[in-house]
C-alpha cells in the first residue's frame, strides 16, 4: 500500500457544508474533460447542460416539475437515513402510491370535486407506507436487512402495476395496450402556470419539504432519531426506541414516495401506464446525500439533479452527446461528493516504500 | 414550408421568380425534423432501425433536412417535455417512435397546430398527428415457412412482450406460416412483459428450448434469445434488425423493419408543403418489412419457397390471414375464400389454431 487513510480527530467545521459545492464544481470540471474527449466544445456543452434548459419560463417550470418528486422522496428518505434506516425501495413505494391514488381516480370517474384529488394524495401516501411497512416489520421483528427487502419489493411493485394495467384496469377502448383510461379533470392537479406543465403537485412537494425540515430540525422525535443514527448505544442508553426509529424512518420515506407517485399520474401523465417513473426513487437517494440529509439542502440538490436530467436532453439535441451522459453526470456528482466526504473525515498519508 | 407559402401568395406571373427566391431560402434553411427514441440507438433493435431510417432520409435529402434526435426517452412524464421542446425549437416535423408517446404526442400537437407529428404504432390521430406502422406479421409468416421446414421436433418457441394486437398478429402469422408447410407444427409462447429485458428474454428462450422447441422466434428487443439459441445449438429468427452476428449458426434470418423510404417520403411531402398526416400501415409490398439474408443452412428449395411466398405477398395473391382462419378454440374467425380485413387485424385478441397454452386473461 502506498496510501493510507487516517481518521482525522475532528473534521473541520467549515467543511461540513462545502462538499456538495466541491462536488458540483468537480463535476463541471470533469464534464469539461468529457466533452473535450468527445470532441465537443466544452463551453457549448456547459451552456447546453446548465443554462439552456432554464433559459425560458417553460424551462424553469419543467425544472420545478421534475424536481418535485425528487425533493419529496429525498425528504422522506432523509428522515430514515439520519437514523441509519436504509430504505432503498422508494421506487416501489412510489409505484404503490400511484396505484392507490390512481386506482381511486379510476374507480370514482364521476366524482367532480377537489376532494377527490386530496383523497388520492392521502391514498397514495397510504399505499407507499403500506409498501414500506413490509421491510419495517421484517427489520423490527426479525432483524432482516431492510436494504435488500425494500429493494426487491421494487420489482414486485412494478409487476403489480404491470398486471393491473394489463388486466383489471385496462382501458377497454385501448386496443389491448397495457394502459388505463385517462383520468377525469377532477383527478388531475391544476396547472400553476399557464401553458406550462407545472402543477399544484409542486406546492405539495414544498409543503412536505417544510414539514420534513420542522421534523428533523425542531422536533424531539427528530432529535432522538438523529442520535440513534449517530450513536446507537447512546440512544439506547437514553431510552430511545430503536424499533420506533425503524418504523418512522421507513414510513416517512414510503409516504413521501407514495405522494410523489400520485404527483406523476395525477400530473404530467394523467393515466396509469406500465412505467410511470424514470427511476426517481433511486435518483432521490443521490439527492438526499447531496442535500446532506437536510430538507433545505435537499431542495437545492433536487433542482441540481433535475437540471442534470434536462441538461442531458439538451446536450443530446444540441451536441449529439449520447443519452448516457445524464447518468454519467449523476454518477460523477455522487462520486465526487462521497470522495470529498472521505477526505474531510480522513487524511491521506503517503507511505514510503520502505515503510510499506 | 417557406416555398409553399411564397408560391401561394404571389401571382402566377411572378411565380418563376418566387420559386428561385424560395429555392435559395430553402437552401439556407433546411426543414428541421425531430425524432424521439425510446431506447439507446445501440447496434440492433427497434430504435436502431428507426435511426437507420433517419440516416437514410438524411442521405437522400442531404441539405434539405436537418435532423435532431433524443434517445432513451422514457414513456411517461419526460416524453411530453422532449416532444414539446422539439416542436418549440422550430422542428416542422416530429416522429415519435414508441407506442407510449401517444398521449404526450397528441397533447403537444394541440399546442402546435402548424407542426406535423407522426406517431409510430398508435391509434389516436388528429389534423396534425398521423400514425404509421408496418405489417410486421407478413415477415413473420415468411419466417414461419422456414421454421416449418427446419424444425425436427415440430415445436417452435416464441418469446413475446405484451399481448397486444401487433404481437398476436405476429405469433399467429408465424404459426400459420409454419403450419402451411408442416401441419403438425405447434408454437409455444412465453410472455416476458417487457419490450427489452435481456435477462428475462434469455430465460424464456432457454425454457422454451428445454420444452422441446428447436426454433426460437422473438417479439422483443434484445439479442438475448438469438444468443441463447446459439449456445443451445438450436435455430432462431432475429427481429427488428439482422441479428446474425449475435448467433451466426442459429440465426436463420430476421424480419426487419425499414423506415427509411417512409421517412424520406414524409419529409419530401413536408418540404413541398403537401404533407397530410394519415394512417400508414405498410408491409412487404411497401418495403417497410424485409427479410434479412437467409442463412445458407436453409436448403435451396425452402429458400425458393420463401421467395415465392414473398412475391405473392407483394402481389396481394397471398394473405397471412386468408380464410379459413380458426382460433385456438376452433371458432371460425375468417371464412374460406376471404382474408381478414384490417379493422379485425387491428383488434386481434386470440391465438389461432396451432398455438399452445392460454392467452393471458383479459
Amino acid at each position: 500500500m502506498w496510501l493510507r487513510l487516517e481518521a482525522r480527530a475532528a473534521p473541520s467545521r467549515a467543511m461540513r457544508y462545502l462538499p456538495p459545492l466541491v462536488a458540483a464544481a468537480l463535476t463541471i470540471v470533469a464534464g469539461f474533460a468529457v466533452s473535450l474527449a468527445l470532441g465537443r466544445d466544452p463551453l457549448a456543452a456547459f451552456y447546453a447542460f446548465f443554462v439552456q434548459p432554464v433559459s425560458s419560463l417553460n424551462g424553469v417550470a419543467e425544472l420545478l416539475l421534475k424536481a418535485s418528486p425528487l425533493m419529496l422522496i429525498a425528504t422522506g428518505l432523509a428522515i430514515g437515513y439520519r437514523a441509519n434506516v436504509w430504505n432503498i425501495g422508494a421506487e416501489g413505494q412510489l409505484i404503490l402510491g400511484a396505484i392507490f391514488g390512481g386506482g381511486l381516480a379510476l374507480h370514482l370517474p364521476g366524482v367532480d370535486s377537489r376532494w377527490l384529488l386530496a383523497a388520492m394524495v392521502l391514498a397514495g401516501a397510504l399505499g407507499g407506507m403500506l409498501w414500506a411497512a413490509i421491510p419495517a416489520l421484517l427489520r423490527s421483528r426479525f432483524n432482516t436487512n431492510e436494504i435488500l427487502v425494500s429493494l426487491m419489493l421494487v420489482y414486485v411493485a412494478s409487476l403489480l402495476l404491470s398486471y393491473l394495467v394489463q388486466e383489471p384496469w385496462r382501458d377497454p377502448q385501448g386496443f389491448n395496450f397495457p394502459q388505463s383510461k385517462m383520468f377525469a379533470d377532477a383527478a388531475l392537479y391544476p396547472i400553476l402556470l399557464d401553458s406550462t406543465r407545472l402543477n399544484a403537485g409542486f406546492l405539495v412537494a414544498l409543503a412536505v419539504v417544510a414539514c420534513g425540515w420542522l421534523f428533523v430540525a425542531k422536533s424531539f422525535l427528530g432529535y432522538q432519531m438523529r442520535v440513534a443514527g449517530l450513536a446507537g448505544a447512546a440512544a439506547r442508553y437514553a431510552g430511545f426506541s430503536a424499533r420506533r426509529s425503524v418504523w418512522i424512518g421507513m414510513l416517512a420515506g414510503g409516504a413521501a414516495a407514495g405522494i410523489a407517485g400520485v404527483g406523476e399520474v395525477a400530473g404530467p401523465i394523467g393515466q396509469l401506464t406500465p412505467s410511470i417513473s424514470p427511476g426517481y426513487g433511486f435518483a432521490a437517494i443521490i439527492v438526499a446525500f447531496v442535500g446532506r440529509l437536510n430538507p433545505v439542502g435537499i431542495f437545492f440538490a433536487s433542482l441540481l439533479m433535475s437540471l442534470l436530467y434536462l441538461g442531458g436532453e439538451a446536450a443530446q439535441m444540441e451536441l449529439r452527446l449520447p443519452s448516457a451522459i445524464t447518468g454519467l453526470f449523476q454518477g460523477m456528482l455522487l462520486f465526487f461528493l462521497l470522495g470529498s466526504d472521505v477526505l474531510i473525515h480522513y487524511r491521506v498519508r503517503l507511505l514510503r516504500r520502505a515503510a510499506a | 414550408m417557406i416555398r409553399h407559402q411564397i408560391v401561394k401568395f404571389l401571382g402566377a406571373a411572378t411565380a418563376a421568380a418566387a420559386v428561385a427566391v424560395a429555392g435559395s431560402a430553402q437552401a439556407q434553411q433546411p426543414l428541421k425534423i425531430g425524432f424521439v427514441y425510446v431506447s439507446p440507438i445501440g447496434d440492433a433493435g427497434w430504435t436502431h432501425q428507426h435511426d437507420l431510417g433517419r440516416k437514410e432520409m438524411e442521405k437522400v435529402l442531404g441539405a434539405k433536412v436537418a435532423t435532431k434526435y433524443v434517445e432513451n426517452v422514457t414513456e411517461g412524464a419526460d416524453a411530453e417535455r422532449v416532444i414539446r421542446e422539439l416542436a418549440a425549437s422550430g422542428h416542422a416535423l416530429v416522429f415519435t417512435t414508441s407506442f407510449g408517446y401517444m398521449n404526450p404526442t397528441v397533447k403537444v400537437a394541440k399546442s402546435f397546430p402548424k407542426v406535423s407529428f407522426e406517431h409510430a404504432t398508435g391509434y389516436k390521430r388528429e389534423n396534425n398527428v398521423g400514425t404509421y406502422n408496418a405489417r410486421f406479421y407478413e415477415g413473420r409468416y415468411l419466417t414461419g415457412i422456414i421454421a416449418g421446414k427446419m424444425t425436427k421436433s415440430n415445436i417452435a418457441g416464441y418469446v413475446a412482450a405484451f399481448p397486444i394486437p401487433e404481437v398476436l398478429q405476429g405469433i399467429n402469422a408465424f404459426t400459420r406460416g409454419m403450419r402451411s408447410v408442416n401441419p403438425k407444427a405447434e408454437v409455444k409462447v412465453i410472455w416476458v412483459n417487457s419490450w427489452y429485458d435481456p435477462g428475462r428474454e434469455r430465460e424464456a428462450a432457454t425454457t422454451l428450448i428445454s420444452q422441446g422447441a428447436d426454433i426460437i422466434s422473438q417479439h422483443t428487443d434484445s439479442t438475448a434469445p438469438v444468443q441463447a439459441a446459439q449456445e443451445k445449438g438450436v435455430y432462431a429468427f432475429g427481429y427488428h434488425s439482422d441479428m446474425s452476428k449475435y448467433g451466426p449458426k442459429a440465426h436463420l434470418t430476421a424480419s426487419t423493419h425499414q423506415w427509411g423510404a417512409f421517412y424520406t417520403r414524409v419529409a419530401q411531402e413536408a418540404i413541398a408543403g403537401k404533407h397530410k398526416p394519415s394512417n400508414i400501415w405498410g408491409g412487404i409490398k411497401d418495403g417497410m418489412v424485409k427479410l434479412a439474408p437467409i442463412n445458407p443452412v436453409v436448403p435451396k428449395d425452402v429458400q425458393e419457397m420463401v421467395a415465392r411466398a414473398e412475391a405473392d405477398l407483394r402481389l396481394g395473391k397471398l394473405h397471412a390471414f386468408a380464410g379459413p382462419v380458426k382460433d385456438q378454440g376452433g371458432k371460425e374467425r375468417v371464412a374460406a375464400g376471404k382474408s381478414m380485413p384490417d379493422d379485425q387485424l387491428a383488434v386481434m385478441d386470440y391465438y389461432v389454431e396451432g398455438v399452445q397454452g392460454q392467452l393471458p386473461k383479459k
